[in-house]
């Protein structure tokens, strides 16, 4: 609007009916000067209460678990050290995964070799030495009568487990089961030892007959490096999640090979995937140094578990037996302890002298084994007395 | 790839995401405070039984060095 070409009209204000010069408001109504500038000071300010009134209802929808979790009881501090160390393997730990017995555990490494213990006696029970370098697989057949693993070599391999000291076990022959266009970054048994579930850096899944060595179904749909997966708690169906360099979770159905859900709020790759013990949510570590649980039946992520002081990423996640606490191994070789519910740092845990790549609570919750970059897996559990880890 | 394939790979590539992103949106959801509630509720019903919650005594832990010696 050109000022000086402002024709000024003198009237009665309808504010205060003096006789002004007037600036018109709108059609109906002319106020002077003054009276325009006090009317738009009042307007802005009933918007902004309008406003604040609407953001204060906003707050009160739940967008997180730990609103609803105000009245649950605090976790009292834990105090962890570690417990019991396995040495063996000659170079940096990659994986490990624990037998339905509880006891016996299996665990590979860049060296090429994956290495049975029994976690009681701390002694190995077998030991193979894989072809290739960077076992980032491994994983325990529900039978307890075989493992799997694979790494560089592009395929997933089953070896049975003798217990015939005569038999030497790389003299035994072992299937090639799943072959990958790229590394394997994750294997699993489903319920049984005849079908296997593998990731790999090729950007897909893929579900195996054992025996054959046949592809039952293939899960595409990740634009990048797949690097994790894990399998729904038995009772909630065939559906497992994975993660990936693409930041994005993928929920899918084994059966239809279709994605049914997914996720994409982390903001960096990510390195691990877990189903909470009930299967309606799942727990993620990222390279973005925080962790997030995502509940399927919301379908949204509902908690982040982040530190300001935690800079490094997760490499592995895990829930304890009744999913109250998340156990996370991170790149600056400490182990958080979080609570799930109230998204609070419950304890940390020292002992491993570099990165922690792997971890996994025992199946019947008992202890936790975390795997690392300084060759050594160790053991933790959590004292009844005076609540120690 | 020849230019023509690429495109006509990119439009079915298209569809096949829109499909999918239809399929997603399309999913029964609960409400977060629902989802939250179930979560606790499984939480309070099993945090008894979680040995890492509640410890173990030092004579259940099979863990534990088993001593030649013991008093009964």
């Amino acid at each position: 609007m050109d000022q000086t070409f402002l024709v000024n009209v003198f009237g009665s204000c309808d504010r205060c009916f003096k006789q002004r010069a007037l600036r018109p408001k709108s059609e109906q109504l002319n106020y002077c000067s003054l009276c325009a500038e006090i009317v738009k000071a009042t307007e802005g300010l009933r918007l902004s209460q309008m406003l604040s009134s609407y953001s204060q209802s906003i707050l009160c929808l739940v967008l997180a678990v730990h609103q609803v979790a105000e009245r649950v009881e605090a976790l009292g501090q834990f105090v962890m050290k570690t417990r019991r160390t396995l040495k063996g393997h000659g170079n940096k730990v990659l994986c490990m995964d624990w037998c339905k017995d509880k006891r016996r555990l299996v665990s590979s490494s860049q060296d090429g070799k994956v290495i049975v213990w029994d976690s009681f006696t701390t002694n190995k029970e077998h030991a193979v030495t894989m072809p290739c370098t960077w076992v980032m697989a491994c994983a325990y057949a529900p039978s307890g009568c075989a493992i799997a693993c694979g790494g560089l070599d592009n395929k997933c391999s089953v070896y049975p487990l003798t217990f015939d000291k005569n038999e030497n076990m790389a003299a035994k022959k072992k299937s090639s089961v799943a072959m990958h266009t790229n590394y394997l970054s994750a294997c699993s048994f489903t319920n049984s030892d005849m079908q296997i579930l593998t990731a790999s850096g090729d950007g897909t899944c893929a579900l195996w007959d054992v025996e054959s060595g046949q592809l039952l179904q293939s899960f595409h749909g990740h634009g990048a490096d797949v690097l994790c997966l894990d399998l729904a708690p038995s009772e909630t169906g065939n559906t497992f999640v994975s993660g990936g360099c693409d930041k994005k979770a993928m929920v899918w159905d084994m059966r239809s090979g279709q994605c049914v859900q997914a996720f994409e709020t982390h903001e960096s790759d990510i390195n691990s995937v877990r189903y909470y013990p009930s299967g309606d949510a799942f727990a993620s570590g990222s390279d973005d140094a925080t962790c997030r649980l995502y509940d399927l039946r919301a379908d949204r992520e509902v908690a982040i578990y982040s530190k300001e002081s935690i800079i490094f990423g997760a490499s592995s996640v895990d829930f304890s037996l009744s999913g109250r606490l998340l156990f996370a191994g991170y790149n600056d070789y400490t182990i958080n302890v979080w609570d799930v519910l109230k998204g609070s740092r419950v304890s940390i845990l020292f002992g491993h002298e570099n990165r922690v790549s792997t971890l996994r609570v025992s199946p019947d919750g008992t202890a936790f084994c975390s795997g690392s970059w300084d060759h050594t897996l160790r053991l933790g559990w959590a004292w009844a007395a005076k609540r120690e880890l | 790839m020849s230019s023509k394939t690429a495109s006509t790979n990119n439009i079915a590539q298209a569809r096949r995401t829109v499909q999918q992103l239809r399929m997603e949106a399309s999913i029964e959801r609960i409400k977060v405070s629902k989802a939250s509630a179930d979560l606790m509720s499984y939480c309070e019903e099993h945090a008894r039984n979680d040995p890492l919650l509640m410890g173990i005594p030092t004579s259940e832990n099979p863990f534990k060095d088993k001593k030649t010696c013991t008093i009964l």
